[in-house]
């Protein structure tokens, strides 16, 4: 069910701003790829153009081709609404529905999409969604407390036990840990682990640590100058990223003597 | 040239407390400013420099001002007698914007409550002699219902929609110069008298569509009044919904238009259910357009779409114009039972509005 990514060519624009220029990689199945960059390098703008949430900004879009398993998500007829349902989003700032309660915000993604389902079905994927997100033996005892009343750590689970209750092919998380204290990252980090499994997950970090400890593949993203749309410099393994990079950029910015 | 003398550091430093506390005044000096601007405006009163209650009262508080600020300047400095100024002054306005509001409710409510009976509320006045006591305002009551009822079947629908157009469908740049025209018209209509509106309904609707004078057309009149108010108390409860909200709902893969009605919406809810009923308190006392739209009545009258219809405003206006003293009596009476129900109904629907939108923890 996890399912392959290959862009090519890909411009994102804002307006008449061009953020990131002819980025092309590709993201094997059932695999963590990290991005990683100085801030304002594109790296959260490419993640975003993976299931369509670019063109949600005004006047926001893209030129060239993001293929999911050889098809091209921005083919005419495709539907961006079926495209986030195929590839889920988790977000820097955890944001549960604020009108819903713990079980209906895991479920949210489900019971407004229009089609009826049972309470049976509804509570099992709840408990599912909530185990795999290592979150409900925390809130087994009030699923229908406010979603809001969590700690931010478990607020960010919860908004992960969401976008996998819908059961997408791919799941993007964009700095999901920077607003979390260690103890609740490790907790994220733990959760990556056990879903590459069954997803295919893009991570965009500002932390190289965790990029090394939670991914396969690493892409680095860079700004060549203030005005210019960030670049893609280089995508390799994780290891070799780190340890023997083939680019001069890659180096000074792992070894922090980028600005 | 100028030399910089070095000045000599002092022999003995202030005590840290000292220099940390600052000199103050005593708890008791706005007080004891209070009382000497009060007794020294009274013997200016007693030399007949100033007269009357207000005028004495007006040179206590100006002398009160003086005094505090004065000393505070001396004694605490600057940034202390500002303080003190400007905490007056938030003060004096708060009470000078609450006393007509305070008095207005008291007055209507002292000479209102005397005409307050069952019969007075469960009986029209069909029958009665306007000049003599007796009679009621249940036939306003329903008139007035069914007007402002109508009325908000019709504007808020409406007005909720035009506002989640205005900040949800206005990214390109072609519809967002359609919005600033709308936002505009909308801006202009908040100014539009409630006279003038009654004419264009009774001009547009009676007279070249030949509606009936009735309770309906009293409702578009009221309608088209409320609308302004509904957009743009809506429009600003949908603005302060965080974009994460709508982006986590939509990469979900839940459609536009559900995120809209069913993650912004409710999320907004208090916010607006708050100035629907705004725009409900501002049409419910509209007189005006009423009198032009449905004229008034003494009797009941339950069908709004024929006839003459009576409402709480023009029942007040008719019988305060009536000029008896049992007709002025019914007249505050009325005015009672309209802010009563206004009144009734705003915290109805703060109640319906902490019990559906956001869930507190």
């Amino acid at each position: 069910m996890a399912k392959r990514i290959d862009i090519a060519n890909l411009d994102a624009y804002y307006g008449t701003f061009k953020a990131v220029g002819d980025v092309s990689l590709s993201i094997e199945p059932k695999s963590v790829t990290a991005f990683i960059g100085p801030s304002g390098c594109g790296k959260s703008t490419v993640l975003r153009t993976i299931n369509r949430m670019h063109e949600v900004i005004p006047r926001a879009y893209v030129t060239g081709q993001v293929l999911l398993d050889g098809e091209d998500i921005y083919g005419p007829d495709i539907d961006p609404v079926n495209v986030r349902r195929t590839i889920g989003m988790v977000f820097q700032r955890p944001n549960p529905f604020p009108t819903m309660s713990i079980s209906e915000n895991v479920v949210a993604g489900l019971t407004l999409d229009g089609k009826k389902r049972s309470k049976a079905e509804l509570d099992s994927i709840v408990e599912r969604s909530l185990r795999q997100a290592n979150l409900w033996e925390e809130v087994k005892e009030r699923l229908d407390r406010p979603g809001g009343g969590l700690s931010g750590g478990q607020q960010q689970r919860l908004c992960i036990a969401r976008a996998i209750a819908v059961q997408p092919q791919i799941l993007l998380m964009d700095e999901p840990c920077s607003a979390l204290d260690p103890i609740s990252t490790l907790a994220i980090e733990d959760l990556i682990e056990q879903l590459k499994a069954d997803y295919t997950i893009v991570i965009v970090t500002h932390n190289m640590q965790q990029a090394a400890r939670v991914s396969e593949t690493t892409a680095f993203f860079n700004l060549p100058g203030v005005g210019q749309p960030g670049r893609l410099v280089e995508i390799a393994p994780t290891e070799r990223i780190f340890s023997n990079p083939t680019q001069e950029a890659t180096e000074d910015y792992i070894s922090g003597r980028f600005g | 040239m100028s030399t910089t003398q070095m000045t000599p550091a002092p022999a003995t430093e202030p005590a840290l407390h000292d220099l940390l506390a600052g000199r103050q005044l005593p708890r008791w000096a706005p007080l004891a400013a209070a009382a000497a601007g009060i007794v020294i405006s009274l013997l200016l009163n007693l030399i007949s420099a100033v007269d009357g209650v207000a005028g004495t009262a007006v040179v206590a508080a100006i002398l009160f001002v003086i005094f505090q600020t004065g000393w505070s300047l001396r004694v605490e400095g600057r940034r202390h007698a500002v303080d003190r100024l400007a905490t007056t002054a938030v003060y004096a306005t708060f009470v000078i914007a609450a006393t007509p509001l305070i008095a207005v409710l008291a007055t209507v409510f002292v000479k209102g409550i005397k005409v307050i009976s069952m019969t007075f509320l469960t009986h029209s006045m069909r029958n009665v002699d306007t000049q003599g006591p007796g009679g009621g305002l249940q036939h306003a009551i329903v008139g007035t219902f069914q007007q402002v009822g109508l009325a908000a079947l019709m504007g808020v629908p409406l007005g909720i929609l035009a506002a989640i157009y205005l900040v949800e469908y206005t990214a390109d740049a072609k519809s967002s110069r359609l919005a600033r025209a709308i936002g505009f018209v909308v801006d202009v209509m908040t100014g539009v008298p409630s006279v003038i509106v009654g004419l264009f309904v009774y001009s547009a609707f009676i007279l070249t569509l030949g509606l009936p004078r009735s309770g309906f057309a009293a409702a578009i009149a009221l309608a088209i009044l409320m609308l302004p108010v509904v957009v743009r108390s809506t429009e600003e409860m949908l603005r302060i919904v965080p974009r994460e909200l709508r982006e986590a709902s939509l990469a979900l893969g839940i459609p536009r238009w559900r995120t809209i009605t069913k993650i912004v919406l409710p999320t907004a809810l208090a916010g607006i259910i708050t100035g629907v009923m705004l725009a409900i308190a501002r049409i419910a006392g509209e007189t005006a357009p009423l009198l032009l739209t449905t004229f008034l009545s003494q009797s009941f009258n339950y069908n709004a779409f024929k006839g003459p219809q009576a409402a709480l405003p023009t029942f007040i206006w008719d019988q305060f114009t009536s000029g008896t003293q049992a007709s002025q009596d019914r007249a505050w009476g009325g005015a009672l039972v309209l802010i009563t129900i206004v009144m009734l109904f705003y915290a109805g629907a703060r109640l319906i509005a902490r019990f559906t939108g956001v869930k507190k923890f």
